[in-house]
């Protein structure tokens, strides 16, 4: 999985591409970890991304917690069958999705 | 019916989804199917590489079978280690809040989400666990 970040006063972007699974998720949850101090609005693109497995959601879940107490976070151009994996965990009630 | 015999660990994951997928592409298994599958299958041996044999290591055998027809894969995951039933495992309560909500657990219950089946057996020192899927795309 590739990772970009593109950071603008507050502001922060990953950019994701390729599987978030069990091998590549641990190099997401290190960057959420490291990256949100003084973040205060986080956007998730899931664009490049056709796969996560429940270490991904694990994650997203960890983001959303952490930016719940500092601002917000956005998840988007989620695909069809990532936002039915979504929908069956109950995450699209949790996550913002546009 | 197809066999791989493997040391059940994280790094071999790739391995195994290759050796699934590959059946799965020779039957046409449309994209999203597949998918589904993979994340069933990842869970699945992702659980026993981490707790099976823990603190140790062993091998797994995975199985796959699909249907003459090309309509039904059935993957059969067999290790030696503890006997574990994951699907004794209560559901995740998905209508929590994120702050309510627990880091983890949803593995198992993807699982039982994308697969028609799974079924679980402990014969003779061996844990079985038994997905069923079709591969013509809408749940039977």
């Amino acid at each position: 999985m590739n990772i970009e970040r593109i950071s603008e006063s507050g502001k922060l972007t990953l950019k994701l591409e390729g599987r978030i699974d069990t091998k590549s998720a641990p190099e997401l949850d290190e960057t959420v970890r490291t990256s949100l101090d003084g973040v205060t609005s986080l956007i998730i693109d899931l664009k490049e991304v056709a796969y996560i497995s429940s270490a991904g959601l694990r994650v997203l879940l960890i983001a959303q917690k952490q930016m719940n107490k500092q601002g917000e976070m956005k998840i988007i151009n989620v695909s069809e069958d990532i936002m039915e994996i979504f929908e069956v965990t109950g995450f699209s009630d949790i996550l913002t999705i546009e | 019916m197809k066999e791989l015999f493997i040391e059940a660990i994280n790094d071999n994951l790739d391995q195994v989804l290759a050796f699934v997928d590959e059946q799965l592409e020779e039957n046409d298994c449309p994209m999203k199917v597949q998918m589904q599958i993979d994340l069933a299958v990842e869970e699945i041996f992702v659980n026993i590489a981490n707790y099976a044999y823990d603190p140790e290591t062993g091998p797994a055998t995975v199985r796959v079978d699909v249907t003459p027809d090309g309509s039904v894969v059935t993957i059969t995951f067999v290790d030696n280690g503890v006997p574990y039933d994951p699907l004794a495992k209560a559901d995740p309560d998905i209508t929590l809040s994120a702050e309510e909500r627990q880091i983890g657990g949803l593995g198992i219950f993807l699982v039982k989400k994308n697969m028609d089946d799974v079924k679980y057996e402990y014969v003779n020192g061996s844990n079985i666990l038994t997905l069923k899927k079709g591969l013509r795309g809408e749940k039977r």
